[in-house]
């Protein structure tokens, strides 16, 4: 996805990355959040950015005439860097992670609007808010001529 | 059968590293942005991880509010993108230099 430069392709390749996270969150009987990834992101986000790509008509993003070997190595090392470290970390130091005991409440619908609904009520109502703020923002920017 | 937690931090972990990579190497604003929600799907299975591994279903409270998160910054990114192209004609990252000198 990240490799190919025709951002089509990229976007079909990420909505196949979504469907393969929502079995993974099946297999981890999180069920509610597996039907909400397809619906929110393969359904609503990926739709957005088709028409998005569509709209602008982009077609392959061309190469550099100089390439940035320094910084593409430097951020190439980092990244590395990065990955390796929480790798051996979680190699290394699996014990501080002590599993309670007891069974598991699956993530279905009625356990999690339990959850939303009482402990999580003011997150959840401020979410509210944010997409209400998102709304006016986006219906004003794509109204005005800026 | 359950998913090992390891397993599932070193996926979260390659999927985050990837989202990192294109935000660094593309140059196009669109692919970039979806870089972006590649890195909040990994931490959003990081959350689900930890939530199963833990048998509580607050993780799973988090990782919806961060998909409402995302759908916001989703509208607000491709208006503003829109925006851009409309008054610049690219969404290639280095021709915007609106801020430069």
């Amino acid at each position: 996805m990240v490799l190919n430069r025709n951002a089509v392709y990229s976007a079909i390749s990420l909505v196949l990355c979504f469907f393969s996270l929502a079995v993974i969150y099946l297999l981890l009987e999180a069920y509610f959040i597996a039907v909400l990834e397809i619906f929110i992101y393969a359904g609503a986000i990926m739709v957005l950015f088709l028409f998005v790509i569509m709209l602008l008509n982009l077609g392959r993003e061309k190469a550099l005439e100089h390439f940035m070997h320094l910084q593409r190595g430097l951020s190439m090392f980092l990244v590395v860097l990065f990955f390796l470290g929480i790798f051996f970390l979680l190699l290394n130091d699996t014990s501080v992670l002590h599993q309670p005991e007891g069974g598991f409440v699956a993530g279905g619908v009625y356990s999690l609007g339990e959850a939303l609904f009482t402990k999580y009520l003011l997150p959840f109502e401020v979410a509210s808010l944010l997409l209400l703020v998102a709304l006016i923002g986006t219906v004003y920017l794509a109204k005005r001529k800026i | 059968m359950v998913v090992p937690l390891e397993h599932v931090i070193v996926l979260s972990l390659t999927l985050f590293s990837t989202g990192v990579l294109g935000v660094l190497f593309r140059r196009n604003a669109i692919t970039i942005f979806m870089s972006i929600e590649l890195m909040l799907n990994a931490v959003n299975l990081a959350l689900v991880g930890f939530s199963r591994y833990y048998n509580s279903v607050d993780g799973q409270v988090f990782v919806f509010l961060v998909m409402t998160l995302a759908a916001a910054e989703v509208a607000v990114g491709l208006a503003i993108i829109i925006a851009l192209y409309r008054n610049r004609q690219t969404v290639n990252i280095d021709e915007i230099n609106l801020m430069k000198n």
